[in-house]
Parts: structure tokens; C-alpha cells; sequence
């Protein structure tokens, strides 16, 4: 059983939401952000969405253009991004790590090694952007023959028709986009939520997280009674870039994440 | 037909041994029937784009193989082609350009001519039309010298379309009279001020839009670049250019052009010129990228093919600027038109097929093409045919004078005569 299967079989056992929070590796230095990284199951976090930097973010608000922005210039690249994952792993065996970001990096590094060195850092699933299942060829099948999940977003645009192809080779759970949009614009609606979650969760057996538009305990409450875990990312990277202390952003994550956990607890 | 050396003997080397990548069994009989139902041009194109915009350009793929077959759209292109445009452009014979540099027979075809001043509104009148049937309201669009944006602006101001143009504040800074014609038309100009500002970076600004805007907003692309169905849509419409010029050629001299040349920075034009001659042997074909200061290791330039290399943005997989990690860098070229780290995946395609040749021009080169023709021929020429012009300066005269070079003169260059007065140190408005 991978990692997000194990946490979100175990999460559903206790009746539990899971709380997911997104972070872009190397923001805004390598070692700040492994702190970070590696306080986030402490905070309440269940999965951790890593962000990948890429100079043209194109589903991206400002919030997190910046954070990648600041990465690059700090001298991220996918490969130490792989490498903070793995100094991660040192210490946590449990707590799943995705990898988010655009095809670019991945393609440039190469399918297969990039591939064969994200399953060594300790990665566990895969999201990106750019790569719908019209494409699946070039990463999303070779990912999941090598192990990893291949985690498919599902928008507001998924109409019925289309919806088998996008669970089709999906693994891990499904990442419901919340609106039309990019990261950190608008603000997810439960009631508009809710009905999409139960028709895409009436199409396959895979937790159903939601993300996008979330940015306060509360929200983070509302959406996760409407689905099996929530996503935030623009408002946590949001402070780091207004130079909080670890700790601080911290606080911030954990408030979310109880907000997440209220729900059914 | 007269066999150049270097002309006939690239082209049969290319074919056979350039290419590391393409084996030699993977040329086609045919350079015209691309892309196949995946939006591919061999291992270029596709549709890399968010779920979000997936069932939107599956929809314009169906409502353009719809139009495509028919005859009432083509024939409400024609008309607006014929009498808002002003086609079909002349087909130049540039009698002193040929004289002075002594050789082939230099034609210029005249898209330059075209209303707004460039071949940006054959594409654009195409895509408003598509617009209108599947019955969007909103067009937005991205824009590098700004002359796709004020072909998007005028085709929306005649059609009451509401229209929102992204420019990086770079270009709008240096493409100022763009602007202006395009606010008098009645587009909102949108400022883009991530990365370094320019066309790239007001390309992302419009995908973001448009994942925001799905419901009423048409995307117009200026380029043939973007995911499948744009690069084919877009070089459909353009390809009007070749159809006009072979016709015209035909008149004029009998027979078919022996080189071909345009300025590159998506590749609409050049596709446009180059599509109809694809399948003739005899038709050697030219594409002059912009080389900014020169294509070195600094990368200050804009030569994709030139010293890039394969990779995945905005929608397809193409010749890219990038680094060693896959980050994609800005590139630099005067020509704000030209500005673009990528190129349309057709001409990665013919380029790794060796049915086309790729060169880059100089900044230097292109300014010094740009003053030349303005004193030989009377023609301002827009910055990016000037690098067009560039490369058929440097080939002219080493050609027999029987071989005929049709150039692609793209765009006039009204625009550009700020920017060319920095570059030269010269004074605007001085009597004398
Ligand atoms: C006159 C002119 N030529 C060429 C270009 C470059 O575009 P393409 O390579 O798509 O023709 C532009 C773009 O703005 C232009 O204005």
C-alpha cells in the first residue's frame, strides 16, 4: 500500500478529513523551507503538496508566481527539490509527499530519471498542470509502472462526458479545482462545492480533496464537510513570503488544519 | 530549375543526416497533412493545458473542423479579406534591392500593405468569426509589438466584441503608438508586469484570464503556437499568404519561387508564406530568428531553434529557450515582435525534418536591413521583416541572377521608428 492510500485509509477509519497544505520547495531558501516542510505533520498536515518551482506558473496566482519566484532566485531546481524531499524522508516515513508543479522541469530532466530519482527522494504522487489525460502517455502511465500515483485534477469544466477520462488513470485521490481560476483568486463556495464532490465521488472509489480558493480556518471547515480532505496553499506561501518566522507560518497551518479536523472528529 | 550549391546540397544533407532525432524512414510524402488527431507535427505540438481549459479547446477544435468544411465561413472570409482587408497584397518585384546587391531577383510580398499594418488581421478575422458562432462575447489576447493586438482590437471594435489585450509592460513601453490605437479602438490594454515583461509573460496573463473567463471569453492567439487545433487554425487562416504569393509568382515569372523567406517569432507569418510551397522540392525555405546581441552562451537572444531546445509551455511541445533545469529564460531581441523563447511546433517540426532552414539575424544586422530598405525601396519596413530582410541581404548576392527569393514583408514599421531612433542616436522631428 503507498503512503496516501495507507493515510487516507487511516484517516477514514477515524472518521477524519484530511488537511493537505501546499508549499513551493526552496521558498524562500532551501533550509527555511525544510524547516517548514518538516513542521508540517507536527501542524496537523496529513499530505504535504511540495511545489515545484517553474518560471511561467500559468494556473497560478501571484501569491505563488512570487513563491516560485523566489525560489528560483534562491537557486531551487527540481533536483533539490527532490533532495529537500529526501531530507525530509529522513525523518518522517509516513506523512505522503505530491509533487506539484508544470511538465517543463520533468521533461527536461528526462521522464525516466526523473522518475527512477523522485522514487528514491521518498515522492509519492504526482500533479501536473499541464499535462491533462489527452496526454497521459508522457508521464501519467510511466509514473504509475514505476509506483508513484498520478494525481488528475478535476475542474468545474469536467462535464459528465468527460469526467470518465479524467479518473481513468488516476491514483492516490482526486484534486477537485474549486473554480474556474487560478491559485489564491476567487473563494470556493461549499454549497457550489458539494454537489461536484458527490458526483465525482459517485464515479470512483478515490478520497475526493478539494483545493483552490481556501484561505482561513473557516473555509477550510466548510469545504472539508463537503468533501474527503481540503487543499490550502496561496495563504500559507501568502506569509512566507511576508517573511514570517517558521514558527508563525506554522501556527497558521495548524489553525487550518483544526478547522479541517473539526469536521466529524 | 537552377541547382544552387548550398541551397540544393543543405537541403539533401539535412534530410539525411542533421537530424539526431528524427530517423531518416520518419519523413513523410507529404510536409502538408500535419498535425494527426492529437495536434502532433511528429513529436511537436499537443495539448499540454490545464483540465480547466481541456473541454474548451475541444470545443473550438469542433467548431473549427465545422467551419472548415464550410462554405459560408470561408466565403464571409474572403469578403471581409477582399474589402476590410484590402487583399490579396502585391506581390513586389524590389527592383533596387535586387540591382544593388547583385543577385537573385528579390520579391517582396506586400502584407505590409494589409489594413493595421500587418498579417496579424488575416488570423484574426478567422478567429473573430469562430468566436462569433459559438457565440462568445468577450476576445481577449496577447501581444508582443502590439500589432496582433490592434488586428484583435479593430476586428472586435467592428463585430461590438468587447476586447482585452495583455501586453508585458516592456512592450508597452517601447511599442507606445500600438497602444494608443489600440485604447482608441476601444480595447483594454492590460499591463503585464510578471517576468521580465514581455510577450511570454502577457501570453500566461491571457491563459490565466481565460481559465478565469471560461465561459464567455475566446481566446485569440496571434501565433501558431498555443495547444491543438491553434498552430494548425492559425496557419490556416495565414496560409492565404502563400496561396496569394504562388499565384502571383506564377503570373510574374512563370514558375515557382526558389527560396523563401521570413522573420520568425511565433512563426505565423512564415507558416503563412511557406505552408502552400511545403511539398515542392525545388522551393528552398528560409526562417530568419531574431539573434538579439548574438546567439551565445549569454542567451541574449531569441533563436529557439538556433540554441534551443525541445521542451512544454504554453500548450505544446516546441523548440525552446531554457536552461539546464527547464526553466524557461526571457530572451532578447529588439524587435518586441520577435520577443518570444518559443516557436510553433510545425517549425520545430520542418526543422528537425530539414524541410526548412533555420538562421538568426542580429539586432545590428536587422537595423542596418530596416534603413536600407527605407532608402532603396521606400518602404518602412516593420523590425521583424527587417531581420527577414537581414538574411536576404547576406544570401543575395552569392545567388545566381536567375534565382528568385520571395520575402515575407510582414509588417510596416510605423511602430518601430522610436525604437530605431534610440537604437541609431538619431533625433526624431529635426528639420533639415
Ligand atoms: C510585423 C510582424 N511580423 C512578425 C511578427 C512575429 O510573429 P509571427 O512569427 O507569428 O509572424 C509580429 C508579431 O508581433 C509582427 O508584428
Amino acid at each position: 500500500m503507498t503512503r496516501i492510500d495507507a493515510r487516507f485509509a487511516h484517516l477514514k477509519a477515524n472518521g477524519r478529513k484530511a488537511f493537505v497544505a501546499y508549499i513551493m520547495a526552496g521558498d524562500p531558501d532551501f533550509a527555511t523551507s525544510l524547516e517548514l516542510v518538516r513542521g508540517l505533520p507536527g501542524a496537523g498536515v496529513d499530505v504535504i503538496e511540495l511545489g515545484l518551482p517553474f518560471t511561467d506558473p500559468m494556473a497560478d496566482g501571484p501569491a505563488i508566481q512570487l513563491a516560485g519566484q523566489r525560489a528560483l532566485d534562491a537557486g531551487m531546481t527540481l533536483r533539490k527539490t527532490l533532495d529537500l524531499a529526501a531530507a525530509f524522508r529522513k525523518t518522517d516515513d509516513s506523512t505522503p509527499i505530491v509533487l506539484m508543479g508544470y511538465y517543463n522541469p520533468i521533461h527536461s530532466r528526462g521522464v525516466d530519471r526523473f522518475l527512477v530519482e523522485a522514487k528514491a527522494a521518498g515522492i509519492d504522487g504526482l500533479i501536473v498542470v499541464d499535462l491533462p489525460p489527452e496526454e497521459d502517455d508522457e508521464l501519467c502511465l510511466p509514473a504509475r509502472r514505476t509506483g508513484l500515483s498520478f494525481i488528475r485534477l478535476a475542474t468545474p469544466t469536467t462535464d459528465a462526458k468527460r469526467l470518465p477520462r479524467v479518473l481513468q488513470n488516476t491514483s492516490g485521490f482526486v484534486y477537485y479545482v474549486s473554480i474556474t481560476g487560478i491559485t489564491g483568486a476567487a473563494e470556493a463556495r461549499p454549497a457550489e462545492v458539494a454537489p461536484e464532490v458527490a458526483r465525482i465521488g459517485a464515479a470512483t472509489d478515490l478520497p475526493v480533496v478539494v483545493g483552490f480558493g481556501v484561505n482561513t480556518p473557516e473555509q477550510s471547515e466548510a469545504i472539508a464537510g463537503v468533501a474527503d480532505g481540503v487543499v490550502v496553499g496561496s495563504a500559507i506561501v501568502r506569509r512566507v513570503g511576508e517573511g514570517r518566522p517558521v514558527a508563525e507560518v506554522l501556527e497558521f497551518v495548524r489553525s487550518l488544519a483544526e478547522g479541517a479536523h473539526r469536521v466529524g472528529g | 530549375m537552377v541547382c544552387i550549391p548550398g541551397l540544393c546540397v543543405r537541403v539533401r544533407r539535412t534530410r539525411c543526416s542533421r537530424n539526431r532525432e528524427t530517423p531518416m524512414n520518419d519523413i513523410p510524402n507529404s510536409f502538408t497533412t500535419g498535425p494527426d488527431e492529437n495536434g502532433r507535427f511528429g513529436k511537436f505540438g499537443g495539448r499540454f493545458v490545464s483540465e480547466t481549459l481541456m473541454p474548451l479547446i475541444l470545443d473550438l477544435e469542433a467548431e473549427y473542423e465545422k467551419a472548415k468544411s464550410d462554405k459560408g465561413f470561408w466565403a464571409e472570409m474572403e469578403h471581409l479579406w477582399t474589402h476590410y482587408v484590402g487583399r490579396p497584397s502585391p506581390l513586389y518585384f524590389a527592383e533596387r534591392l535586387t540591382a544593388r546587391l547583385g543577385g537573385a531577383r528579390i520579391y517582396l510580398k506586400r502584407d505590409e500593405l494589409n489594413h493595421t499594418g500587418a498579417h496579424k488581421i488575416n488570423n484574426v478575422l478567422g478567429q473573430i468569426i469562430l468566436a462569433r458562432r459559438m457565440g462568445k462575447t468577450r476576445i481577449i489576447a496577447e501581444t508582443g509589438a502590439g500589432q496582433h493586438g490592434v488586428a484583435t482590437a479593430t476586428v472586435c471594435a467592428k463585430f461590438g466584441l468587447k476586447c482585452v489585450v495583455y501586453m508585458g509592460a516592456h512592450d508597452v513601453e517601447r511599442q507606445a503608438p500600438n497602444v494608443f490605437r489600440m485604447k482608441l479602438l476601444g480595447a483594454e490594454v492590460v499591463p503585464v508586469t510578471s517576468g521580465r515583461g514581455t510577450l511570454k509573460d502577457a501570453m500566461n496573463d491571457a491563459l490565466r484570464d481565460w481559465v478565469t473567463n471560461v465561459r464567455d471569453t475566446f481566446y485569440c492567439i496571434g501565433t501558431v503556437a498555443g495547444p491543438h487545433p491553434y498552430p494548425a487554425m492559425v496557419r490556416d487562416f495565414q496560409s492565404i499568404i502563400g496561396r496569394e504569393a504562388r499565384a502571383q509568382m506564377q503570373e510574374a515569372e512563370g514558375r515557382l519561387p526558389d527560396t523563401l523567406i521570413a522573420a520568425i517569432g511565433g512563426g505565423s507569418n512564415a507558416m503563412g508564406l511557406f505552408f502552400p510551397f511545403l511539398d515542392e522540392p525545388s522551393v528552398a525555405i528560409i526562417g530568419v530568428e531574431a539573434g538579439g546581441k548574438g546567439v551565445n552562451a549569454k542567451m541574449e537572444h531569441c533563436a529557439s531553434l538556433t540554441g534551443g531546445r525541445p521542451g512544454v509551455l504554453h500548450g505544446n511541445r516546441t523548440y525552446l529557450l531554457q536552461d539546464e533545469d527547464g526553466q524557461i529564460l526571457e530572451g532578447f531581441s529588439i524587435s518586441a515582435g520577435l520577443d518570444y523563447p518559443g516557436i510553433g511546433p510545425e517549425h520545430s517540426w520542418l526543422h528537425e525534418t530539414g524541410r526548412a532552414e533555420y538562421v538568426a539575424v542580429t539586432d545590428d544586422e536587422a537595423l542596418a536591413a530596416f534603413r536600407f530598405c527605407c532608402e532603396q525601396e521606400g518602404i518602412i519596413p516593420a523590425l521583424e521583416p527587417a531581420h527577414a530582410l537581414a538574411h536576404v541581404m547576406k544570401i543575395a548576392p552569392e545567388l545566381p541572377g536567375d534565382h528568385i527569393i520571395c520575402m515575407n514583408m510582414c509588417g510596416r514599421g510605423d511602430k518601430d521608428i522610436f525604437t530605431v531612433a534610440r537604437a541609431l542616436g538619431l533625433e526624431m522631428g529635426e528639420g533639415g
